[in-house]
C-alpha cells in the first residue's frame, strides 16, 4: 500500500542516508530510529512530499506519489516538529483551521469534542499562548482525533512534551487507527510499545 | 476550494484583528511619510499638486512591503505552512487566499486613508477619485507581487531587505501607470487607459502570481 522504495537524501554535501526500502500493507505500524542527526525527520518530510529525496522513490497503493499528489495529500496526516498551532487563537480556532486545511469535514462542536477528550476541557476558548508546552501539544494532537478517515499518519515524535497519562492516551489513538486498517509511521524516543498487526523497526544508521 | 479559500481568508484576518498594532504601523508610516512632504517641500500649492500622486504612490508602495516579510513567515515558522502544502486543495488557492487578506489588511486602509491625505496636496475632487481608483486597482497587484518575494525570501537571513531588493523593481510598472493616471488626468488626457492598464495587471497578477508563489514556497520549505 505505502512503499519507499531505495530512498536516499542528502544534506549540504553529507549523505544522510541511502538505499532506505520498506512497504506498508494496511494496518501496519512503522518505527524510524536512529541518533539525534541520523535524518528521521528528513525521511519523514520525504515521504510525506515536503522535500524530495535525492534518488529513490515512493508509491501509494501502486503510483508514485509524485504524480498523485493533492490526491495523496487527502490520504496524508503529517504532524512534524513544529505543532502548527497559532499563540493568537484559540484551540478551537486552531483545530478547525487545520481541519479545514486537511480536508477534513468537521463543524466546531466536533472540535470542542475532540479537545475535550484530549484533556484540554475549559481551555478551548483561552487563546493558545497562555498554555503550558504540554497543553500546546495536546491542542495540535487533537487533530488527530478527527482524522479517523485519513488512513496515513505520520508523526513526528509525538510524544515529546505528554504526560504520562497523555502519552497513554495517544498510544491508544494510535492503536485504534492501525486497528481500522490504517497506516502509521513514526518516531520517538521514548519506550512506548505500539501493538499492531505488523510492526516493524526501520534503524537509520549513520 | 471556495471553504478552504474563506477559512484562511478568515483565519488571516482573524489574526491581523488580534495582532492590530501591527496593521495600525502600516497606516501609521503611509500617514506620516505622506505629512512629511508638505513640511519638507514648502507650501507651494503648484508644486505640491504636481508631486501628489507620485508621493502617495511611492509611500503606498513602502507602506505595503513593510508588512510583506510577515505573510508567510509566521506560518513557517509555527508549521502552518507545512500543513498548508500538505493541504488537499491546490496550493494558489490558499495562497490567493493569504494575499487577499494581506491586501485587506495592509492595502484597503491605505486606499481609504489616501482622500484625506491628498486634501494636504490641494488636489481637485476629479483627481483625488481618480487617485483612489488608481490606489484601488494598484494596491492588490502590489500585494500579489509582494507575495513572491516574501515566498522567495522566506527563512533566510536578512530576508527583509532582500525582499525590498527583489520586489521594488518589480513594483514600477504599477507605480508609473498607478502615479500617471492622475497626471494624465489633470493634463487633460484622460485617466482612462492608465486604468485600464492597472485593471489588466490585476487580472494579470491575480492569475499568474498565486501559482508563482505556490512554486518559491514548495522551494522554501523544501
Amino acid at each position: 500500500m505505502f512503499e519507499a522504495d531505495q530512498l536516499a537524501c542528502v544534506r549540504g554535501d553529507r549523505p544522510l542516508f541511502e538505499s532506505v526500502s520498506f512497504r506498508m500493507e494496511a494496518g501496519a505500524a512503522l518505527q524510524v530510529a536512529g541518533v539525534n542527526g541520523s535524518g528521521k525527520t528528513s525521511l519523514l518530510r520525504i515521504l510525506c512530499g515536503l522535500s524530495s529525496p535525492a534518488d529513490g522513490e515512493i508509491r501509494w497503493k501502486g503510483t508514485s506519489t509524485r504524480s498523485l499528489r493533492e490526491e495523496f495529500f487527502s490520504d496524508l496526516l503529517y504532524l512534524g516538529h513544529a505543532p502548527a498551532v497559532k499563540d493568537d487563537l484559540t484551540p478551537v480556532e486552531n483545530l478547525m483551521t487545520s481541519a479545514a486545511l486537511a480536508g477534513i469535514d468537521a463543524d466546531e462542536a466536533d472540535a470542542r469534542q475532540a479537545l475535550e477528550r484530549i484533556g484540554l476541557a475549559g481551555c478551548e476558548d483561552l487563546p493558545t499562548k497562555v498554555l503550558s508546552q504540554g497543553q500546546r501539544r495536546r491542542a495540535a494532537l487533537a487533530r488527530l482525533l478527527l482524522s479517523e478517515r485519513i488512513p496515513l499518519w505520520v508523526l513526528d515524535e509525538p510524544f515529546t512534551a505528554l504526560d504520562a497519562a497523555a502519552v497513554e492516551q495517544l498510544r491508544g489513538t494510535m492503536e485504534g487507527h492501525l486497528q481500522r486498517g490504517g497506516l502509521l509511521v513514526f518516531t520517538t524516543h521514548q519506550d512506548v510499545p505500539i501493538r499492531a498487526g505488523q510492526f516493524s523497526r526501520l534503524e537509520l544508521a549513520r | 476550494m471556495i471553504a478552504i479559500f474563506r477559512c484562511v481568508l478568515r483565519r488571516d484576518l482573524v489574526l491581523a484583528f488580534r495582532r492590530r498594532s501591527d496593521v495600525l504601523t502600516t497606516l501609521f508610516f503611509f500617514v506620516i511619510v505622506v505629512s512629511l512632504f508638505p513640511l519638507g517641500v514648502g507650501p507651494e500649492p503648484e508644486l505640491l499638486r504636481t508631486m501628489a500622486p507620485g508621493i502617495l504612490w511611492v509611500a503606498a508602495l513602502l507602506a505595503s512591503m513593510l508588512s510583506l516579510g510577515r505573510l508567510f513567515s509566521l506560518d513557517y515558522l509555527d508549521g502552518t505552512l507545512e500543513q498548508m502544502l500538505l493541504a488537499p486543495e491546490p496550493l494558489p488557492v490558499i495562497v490567493l487566499a493569504k494575499a487577499a487578506a494581506h491586501w485587506l489588511v495592509s492595502g484597503l486602509p491605505l486606499v481609504l486613508m489616501s482622500p484625506v491625505l491628498a486634501i494636504q496636496f490641494d488636489l481637485t475632487q476629479t483627481l483625488i477619485e481618480i487617485l483612489v481608483l488608481s490606489l484601488l486597482l494598484g494596491t492588490p497587484v502590489l500585494s500579489l507581487i509582494g507575495a513572491i518575494g516574501a515566498s522567495l525570501t522566506l527563512g533566510l537571513r536578512g530576508g527583509g531587505v532582500l525582499v525590498s531588493l527583489l520586489v521594488l523593481p518589480l513594483y514600477v510598472p504599477v507605480l508609473i501607470f498607478g502615479a500617471g493616471a492622475v497626471g494624465a488626468e489633470s493634463s487633460g488626457l484622460g485617466a482612462q487607459s492608465h486604468l485600464l492598464l492597472l485593471a489588466a495587471m490585476l487580472v494579470f497578477a491575480a492569475v499568474a502570481s498565486p501559482w508563482a508563489v505556490a512554486a518559491g514556497l514548495r522551494i522554501s520549505v523544501e
